[in-house]
């Protein structure tokens, strides 16, 4: 099959109307249905598959960056008929396993960065229901700050995927439901198994919409609320974008290169080895508006857009790699140089959104169903948020030598938390509450034996030990079963609490990935299989 | 159950008597139909006599008793077709399986959504014809508005009656929600588009009983064959009162043709000219009110019609007569789509085509009378006929909905069809023009100049019968 391109630009939407007017932002939901990502199906009544999503995170990541004057987002829908039916269930019913978990942590990945970022650039995002929304297209709308419903006696917000389909409402919806909007979890039950889910009146009442407005006064309602809301956020007009080039991509001999980072493949090993290039420090921007001058050319976007878009390729288009080595060359100075820019000009809006951009990919690895060694050699520079990439992988060899050192910095204390909104350090030493406080504001370089000492990395060997035993490792990780690692590493990297977004992804898709392989959905009799075909679904009862 | 009880408040043959609950959720909603009746209902004609028929009696030829009332205190009431024996279901997955006389939980969804949705037409049209008996073209003619809007009415309740005896909670909050919504209504309109369409003179509403009304005859007789037995003996009740319907809209539309090819000949092609209605104008508001009747039967490919054949809830029109095969697992049916442009045939699993085999039917149905309009046209010497537009065009629903189409179905563009839609289509032009010529005709056997008298009169009565007193 063809890979699958992330990167999309506004001139190449297929299915997002995307109107500004002042600083307000309004995207409509206006699928064509003859431009299915794959072959098989038609995106009919505003159903979504892969590229339609891929176009919404791009509209997203563009507003965070192209848009900052904005003070508030509406989602609507340009179809007549419907406001969307959610995921196309013809394309689910057709695809892989793994087609299937990929798109669903795709989308899923998508509304947790709208959630995100409307928070961290306080833009209220609102969802203008006005017409029958379903299944996904609600999971749309409960990623949004509010929903409204036009109550014109038809218009309704439903989940029908368990009476209809068998499966869950497994882009968040089961858990915003009763975490993020609060629904009693009896009426969620009710509202859950009821395939036509609720309308007007009914949908306000058990709080599954915030507002209804008839057809005659939802549009004006709505204005004098966008107008409320934009008084409310003053002085964002002098804010100025910046504009998001394409990211250069090669490929050469199983090398897949872009200006920042490189992916060496080596698919009879089932490896991939990514080498992240610290530039000199002494290149770097030092004023606000040098930083803003630089635009996407500044080092930390790129590196950061560019990391992101090899770890969605390596999801989607390399199925076979199991284990990903993190490298760095560069030296430390430089990288904590670069942080410090960052560091000393939080606070600017753009700058800011690079620090939550970052966070992004670096969770986006962490939720990535491959392993992750990362290997501190002569000549890397794992500093600040080069080490905090180490972090989140699942082990970190560290060669014992003279000149092989790692460094903490602000970075590493909260800048760059997890999905769990912990640091990585804090998930780490969760036993060791002694190291944790010794390693807090210690910002001197640790050579390989107090790395370890300090519960940095996993293991400093010596030359001889280090060639011996790391590629013995490699080889062991991936001879072992690919299930029962990605099961593996996804219960032992979120260690400590929980929150929405974990129990999104931790328990919302394991059960959905689960009910996915249960012939009860996807069996030649299961309800997915058999959905918009003539026969009807033949369960098996047990509870299992 | 079977005795119609016609003393309590609300005539039945569903033994309301011994139910109480029922008794004193339908008596709570009377007064609230009432209230709609008297503000959507027929205006200006609340206090006067009608010569209405009413049903007393659900055995053949008892069911249309002729009286004069006053419409506010016609008898709605509550009947269905008596059960003939043990019945088993005649279609779908539970073929041969006994008939249900309670609704089997995991269709509980499906069926509130049939019922709701057949439901809902029944106010939209009294709603829809309002206004019409100001402009009637003669007594014969507004009583029988008259009677199509009070059996409008009855369907209502006894759609209703379903809904309180067989939905709980659901089917109170459905039936008061059917009296709130309006047709044509920005907020708060009815369900199906053709519903909220403005039908605001007599050639809209002869082809809104015609094609709008035949599509509920259709909608009802596959309803009648439901495994659900409640629902199937209500919609073959309602079926004797729907041809009564689709009489006054085909007969009418044949007297106006009648009376223009009159014109047409006398003012040598210009019936205009002598107040009368032009063929063209005809022909635009068949094109316009078939189309629109056509979106009603829902998706070419629908999952949801194919659960409902499946599940057994909803057969095709006249199940057992016309079909061998009950099942249709495997079938398929050639469906005409849009491909790059153009039409071509596809296969699509017969059960996902179920609304289109059902939309066949009715489209024979439309062309039988068109001939018969054609006749018409041939006896008065005239050359024009009349024709059906293609099912692709003028559509709002399904898959031809997205395309544009001329009147024979081909492809055209979206410019080439605005430019003629007012060629094709009943226009603005079209409808002051028709409400200008159409004044109230109310002397006893007269008749406006725009259309012919009818053949005979209602119930043996001669024409000159006063079928009003106004």
């Amino acid at each position: 099959m063809e890979p699958i391109s992330f990167q999309v630009d506004s001139s190449r939407y297929r299915h997002w109307e995307v109107n500004k007017d002042g600083q307000r932002m309004r995207i409509h939901m206006s699928v064509d249905p003859a431009f299915p990502l794959r072959e098989g199906y038609d995106l009919k009544l505003n159903s979504y598959d892969l590229g339609v999503d891929i176009e919404l995170a791009d509209i997203v990541r563009r507003l965070r960056f192209e848009h900052p004057e904005i003070t508030s987002l509406v989602i609507s829908s340009s179809h007549e008929q419907v406001f969307c039916s959610g995921a196309n269930i013809h394309m689910l019913g057709i695809s892989s396993h793994s087609w299937k978990v990929n798109f669903c942590k795709f989308t899923n990945e998508t509304r947790c960065e709208l959630e995100d970022w409307a928070a961290q650039a306080d833009v209220r995002s609102i969802c203008a229901v006005t017409g029958p929304c379903a299944g996904g297209g609600y999971e749309l709308a409960l990623a949004c700050d509010e929903i409204w419903l036009i109550d014109d006696g038809n218009s309704a917000v439903s989940l029908p995927e368990t009476p209809l389909l068998g499966v869950l409402p497994g882009t968040g919806g089961l858990t915003r439901l009763v975490d993020k909007r609060k629904v009693r979890r009896d009426r969620a039950d009710v509202f859950c198994t009821l395939a036509e889910g609720f309308k007007g009146k009914r949908a306000l009442e058990w709080g599954l919409v915030d507002t209804v407005a008839p057809r005659s006064r939802f549009d004006d309602q709505l204005k004098q609320h966008l107008d409320q809301i934009e008084a409310d956020r003053p002085g964002r007009l002098e804010r100025k974008g910046i504009s998001l080039g394409p990211i250069e991509v090669s490929e050469v001999d199983g090398v897949r290169s872009s200006s920042t980072l490189s992916v060496a493949y080596k698919a009879e090993q089932r490896t991939a080895e990514i080498t992240i290039d610290v530039p000199p420090v002494a290149d770097a921007p030092t004023t606000l508006e040098q930083i803003h001058e630089a635009g996407d050319c500044f080092w930390p976007l790129r590196f950061t857009r560019e990391l992101e878009d090899a770890l969605l390729d390596l999801r989607v288009n390399r199925n076979g790699i199991g284990l990903a080595l993190i490298k760095t060359t560069g030296n430390l100075d430089d990288i904590q140089g670069w942080d410090q820019v960052l560091v000393e000009n939080k606070g600017d809006w753009f700058v800011d959104q690079i620090l939550h951009l970052m966070s992004h990919v670096i969770q986006r690895l962490e939720r990535t169903s491959c392993s992750f060694f990362a290997l501190i050699e002569q000549g890397s520079c794992f500093g600040g948020s080069m080490l905090e990439i180490a972090l989140a992988c699942d082990r970190i060899y560290i060669l014992d030598e003279q000149g092989v050192e790692v460094q903490r910095s602000k970075m590493n204390e909260g800048l760059l938390p997890m999905t769990t909104d912990i640091t990585r350090c804090q998930c780490r030493l969760l036993g060791e509450p002694n190291l944790l406080e010794q390693t807090m504001g210690n910002y001197n370089r640790l050579d390989a034996s107090s790395a370890e000492k300090f519960g940095l990395v996993t293991e400093a060997l010596d030359e001889f030990d280090y060639e011996d035993m790391v590629p013995v490792a490699i080889e062991e990780r991936v001879s072992l079963s690919p299930d029962s690692l990605t099961g593996m590493e996804a219960n032992l990297r979120f260690a400590g609490p929980e929150n929405l977004k974990s129990k999104v992804f931790g328990r919302l898709s394991a059960w959905q990935n689960w009910i996915f392989i249960r012939p009860n959905a996807t069996g030649p009799n299961g309800a997915l299989t058999l959905y918009g075909r003539p026969e009807r679904p033949d369960f098996a009862w047990d509870r299992v | 159950m079977g005795n119609v009880d016609q003393n309590g408040k609300i005539p039945n043959n569903v033994d309301l008597a011994g139910d109480k609950r029922l008794q004193r959720a339908l008596e709570h909603w009377l007064p609230l139909y009432m209230e709609w009746w008297n503000d959507m209902g027929p205006a200006g004609f609340q206090t006067n006599d009608i010569y209405l028929r009413t049903a007393v009696s659900v055995e053949a030829g008892g069911w249309a008793n002729f009286d004069y009332v006053k419409m506010p205190e016609y008898r709605w009431g509550i009947f269905m077709t008596p059960t003939e024996s043990e019945n088993s279901i005649g279609f779908g997955d539970h073929l041969g399986k006994p008939v249900w006389q309670e609704i089997p939980g995991e269709y509980r969804g499906n069926l509130r959504r049939i019922i709701v949705t057949q439901a809902d037409t029944e106010p939209a049209s009294v709603e829809q014809q309002r206004f019409l008996g100001t402009i009637a073209p003669s007594l014969y003619d507004m009583r029988n508005l008259f009677q199509v809007n009070v059996e409008e009415g009855r369907h209502l309740w006894a759609m209703v009656y379903l809904l309180f005896r067989f939905f709980g909670k659901d089917g109170r909050d459905e039936a008061e929600e059917l009296l709130c919504r309006r047709s044509g209504d920005e907020d708060k309109p009815r369900i199906l588009n053709a519903f909220n369409e403005a039908c605001d003179h007599w050639l809209s509403f002869f082809c809104f009983t015609h094609f709008t009304d035949r599509d509920g005859k259709f909608q009802l007789a596959s309803l009648a064959e439901s495994g659900f037995e409640p629902l199937a003996r209500t919609c073959k009740f309602m079926l004797t009162e729907e041809a009564h319907h689709l009489f006054v809209g085909e007969s009418g539309l044949d007297r106006i043709i009648k009376r223009s090819a009159e014109l047409t000949r006398e003012t040598d092609g210009d019936p205009i000219s002598a107040g009368g209605i032009s063929l063209e104008m005809i022909q635009r508001s068949i094109n316009y009110w078939f189309t629109f009747s056509l979106d009603l039967f829902g998706g070419e490919i629908s999952s949801n019609a194919a659960n409902f054949f499946g599940e057994g809830l909803k057969g095709r029109f006249k199940e057992h007569s016309r079909y061998e095969d009950h099942v249709m697992k495997d079938g398929i049916k050639i469906i005409p789509q849009v491909v790059d442009g153009s039409v071509v045939e596809e296969e699509v699993p017969y059960r996902n085509a179920i609304n289109e085999v059902l939309r066949d039917e009715y489209i024979d149905d439309c062309q039988r009378a068109l001939r018969k309009w054609n006749r018409t046209l041939e006896k008065a010497g005239l050359e024009t006929r009349l024709t059906l537009p293609s099912r692709r065009f003028h559509r709002h629903q399904g898959l031809y909905s997205d395309h544009s189409f001329d009147p024979e179905g081909n492809v055209i563009t979206k410019d080439r069809y605005e430019a003629n839609s007012g060629r094709w289509l009943l226009n603005s032009d079209d409808n002051d023009y028709l409400v200008s010529i159409m004044n109230q005709v109310i002397e006893p056997g007269k008749m406006a100049n725009w259309i012919s008298a009818p053949a005979r009169g209602i119930n043996g009565q001669p024409l000159e019968f006063e079928y009003v007193r106004l």
